[in-house]
């Protein structure tokens, strides 16, 4: 008899970490100007069911824009080939997301690590502004192949903005 | 033959002469002439300023390994004169436990003995911040170039039993006697989302006991970065030593939050140990300012060699990471600054050091007397893009003054409202600085001065908006308001111009907005200088003086 009570009363705990970690995904996204992005990007990664305090989930988020950074740089690379005439544009693109996955990433990772999120702020507002810059490069918004990728990177980045500032 | 000996001799010096004076690398625009700033590389916050034996060091927060922000260690380097300056090897490298993640910012306290020695934050193996001590190895040695760290540390910590929060605590102050003969140093801190000064004190600077109470505290204002504590002398414009106590002082608690230095001038009660602000406070909405533009982490020290308090800021840049990686460096540090309790006892006043005076060069005085309404004047035979440049307004006539809405209470959104020196009444008024000839590429620094029911209110701004034509980065305009009556003062600005940075002081000290601005066409040759009037009402010029800065040997 008491063996199933066991087991209820762990799943009963276990439902009660989810629901605090949910809480502090919720709570903390409120403070992000895409609350569907924040929460949605948080929870495709697993390390977000155990994430204790905001330093992580911004960990979290921060690798997410590493990984949209990289995507556009592969995107860039396939470009380049097909449209030669988008060629300077593109080229100022690749460096902003080299920039982002040499600079803003890691400055941030270290910066949430070590405790002075101030830096992290930096690094990600510079995140989306590298965004705009290589969105702002092509003469037009209709012309910029790149506009899927920069729209997520700037939305995810200034979520990222929003999650580090609570702990400034 | 000795004739032709002499004419090479003089090529030669000529041709070294305009070196020092427009020594550019062409790929490097934005480099300085004379503001602090290492070779390459990153660099933040000012670290442990001091004298010692007659020479100033100067170290500094450092990544010798690229142009953003990590791998943090203290850069250091010595000057005679606080304008020239030598490199030195790497001070405080990431060695032990206590300071493998980072060697950060902290602050250097010269004991009663002479010696010098210094606290920082050290980023231990496990990502706390903790406080380390590190003293000069070779006390002979005039620049201290090794220095040794404490077996003792980490000296102060976060533990369990304090509940200090480990990655809040940082940036330990210089250090000052108390009343029982006991050092005291504050550490920068929060609690929840209140800042603090955290106070340790010691005999014997190794084993620090903390104080049942903050030196301060301030709800919901953040973290306090870079806490600076000070005497100042409500008597005279000099210094005074960290330990000063006695009559005739104020004390001013500094602390760096909200992307801006924020300082508080009241009255520090020795016996117990107690800060009680008067004017200012250390919060979000807080007024009292260094500086009104971009200037951060800053830092006093006493230079007991001239009585004086300098204080050091440092300037970030304005662009993004994909271009201060292009360039390959980031940061600079502003020109140093003598800082005193201005008369009023309501604020504090600076002033670059007199030592920057020395690279003043080729003095060009202008004969203007008065800047009639709508005109523009060029202060021609200057390098525009190095240079100081000195100006003084009077107000002849007030008929056209606006009057200004006493719901605007934001200096900076006044500037900014108008988007730009567009015409008004009294003013705007000022200088164009970084000009392209056709002054289509500009920084606008200038008055306006309004009417505000009670009293004439004077606005000083410098407006970014339009300076560079072709690079986009941050164009902020920024605003402050200067103490000062128009009806029986001269309205004042001083401008330090060098590339890629502008320091302007307004009122003689009274209002400093520092700037960054990367022109595009405004670059050696193609920068010029303007005086103007913007204003419908004639504006009285009563003096007008410039002159082109050397270049100084910065590392």
């Amino acid at each position: 008899m008491k063996f199933p009570l066991i087991i209820l009363a762990i799943l009963h705990l276990h439902g009660i970490t989810q629901l605090k970690d949910q809480t502090l995904i919720e709570t903390s996204c409120r403070n992000t100007p895409n609350y569907e992005l924040c929460v949605s990007t948080l929870h495709a990664s697993p390390s977000s069911a155990t994430a204790t305090d905001v330093e992580e989930l911004g960990l979290i988020l921060v690798d997410a824009i590493k990984s949209k950074a990289e995507s556009g740089v592969s995107a860039v690379d396939k470009l380049r080939r097909l449209h030669p005439e988008l060629r300077e544009a593109l080229d100022q693109c690749r460096m902003s997301y080299i920039a982002v996955i040499k600079a803003d990433v890691p400055e941030a990772v270290a910066a949430l690590t070590k405790g002075i999120p101030k830096f992290a702020e930096f690094g990600m507002a510079d995140a989306a502004w590298e965004a705009e810059i290589c969105e702002g490069s092509f003469e037009s918004a209709a012309e910029s192949p790149l506009s899927p990728v920069n729209k997520d990177l700037h939305e995810l980045a200034t979520v990222a903005v929003g999650i580090i500032k609570i702990l400034l | 033959m000795a004739y032709f000996l002499n004419w090479l001799i003089i090529c030669v010096i000529s041709v070294l002469e305009m070196q020092t004076t427009l020594q550019v690398n062409p790929n490097q625009p934005y480099r300085t002439a004379y503001h602090f700033q290492p070779p390459k590389n990153w660099m933040n916050d000012p670290n442990g300023p001091m004298i010692y034996n007659g020479i100033y060091h100067l170290f500094y927060q450092y990544n010798p390994e690229g142009a953003g922000w990590g791998n943090i260690v203290w850069a250091h380097s010595t000057s005679k004169d606080l304008v020239n300056w030598e490199p030195h090897p790497i001070a405080i490298h990431r060695t032990n436990e206590s300071d493998i993640n980072g060697c950060w910012s902290g602050s250097a306290t010269i004991l009663p003995q002479g010696k010098p020695v210094i606290l920082y934050t050290g980023i231990n193996s496990q990502n706390q911040q903790v406080q380390n001590l590190a003293i000069p190895k070779n006390l002979s040695d005039p620049h201290l170039i090794e220095w040794i760290k404490s077996p003792y540390n980490p000296l102060m910590a976060p533990t369990d039993e304090n509940k200090i929060d480990a990655s809040s605590f940082r940036d330990p102050t210089t250090a000052w006697l108390g009343h029982d003969g006991r050092w005291r140093v504050i550490i920068g801190n929060k609690m929840g989302h209140d800042g603090r000064a955290v106070l340790y004190t010691s005999r014997d600077f190794i084993h620090w006991s903390q104080a049942e109470h903050p030196l301060f505290s301030n709800k919901d204002s953040g973290m306090w970065e870079c806490p600076d504590f000070f005497p100042v002398s409500t008597r005279s414009a000099d210094g005074v030593d960290t330990s000063g106590v006695g009559e005739g002082l104020k004390h001013v608690l500094k602390a760096s939050l909200n992307d801006a230095d924020s300082y508080v001038i009241g009255t520090y009660n020795i016996e117990k140990d107690v800060f009680v602000p008067e004017k200012g406070s250390l919060g979000l909405d807080s007024e009292l300012k260094y500086d009104h533009g971009k200037f951060y982490a800053s830092k006093t020290f006493f230079d007991s060699s001239t009585k004086r308090r300098i204080l050091w800021g440092w300037i970030n840049e304005s662009t993004d990471a994909a271009t201060y990686q292009l360039k390959g460096w980031s940061g600079l540090q502003a020109i140093p600054r003598k800082i005193w309790l201005d008369k009023t006892g309501n604020q504090l006043v600076q002033w670059p050091v007199e030592e920057i005076e020395k690279l003043r060069t080729s003095k060009v005085i202008s004969r203007l007397t008065e800047l009639k309404g709508g005109s523009v004047h060029e202060i021609s035979n200057v390098t525009a893009s190095q240079a100081d440049v000195e100006i003084s307004f009077e107000i002849s006539t007030f008929e056209n003054v606006e009057e200004l809405d006493p719901s605007w209470t934001s200096p900076q959104a006044i500037c900014g409202q108008k988007g730009g020196p567009t015409k008004g009444g009294l003013g705007p008024f000022g200088l164009l600085v970084l000009a392209s000839k056709d002054i289509q590429e500009y920084t606008a620094v200038y008055f306006r001065v309004y009417n505000n029911e009670t009293k004439y209110v004077v606005l000083m701004c410098s407006d970014q908006t339009r300076s560079s034509l072709h690079l986009d980065y941050d164009k902020p305009i920024y605003g402050a308001f200067v103490d000062l009556d128009p009806m029986k003062e001269k309205l004042s600005l001083r401008t330090l111009i060098d590339r890629s940075i502008l320091e302007s002081f307004g009122g003689e000290g009274k209002a400093c907005i520092t700037a960054r601005v990367y022109p595009s066409v405004a670059i050696d040759k193609g920068a010029h200088m303007y005086v103007f009037n913007n204003g419908s009402s004639n504006i009285k010029v009563s003096e007008l003086v410039a002159w082109s800065m050397k270049t100084a040997q910065i590392n």
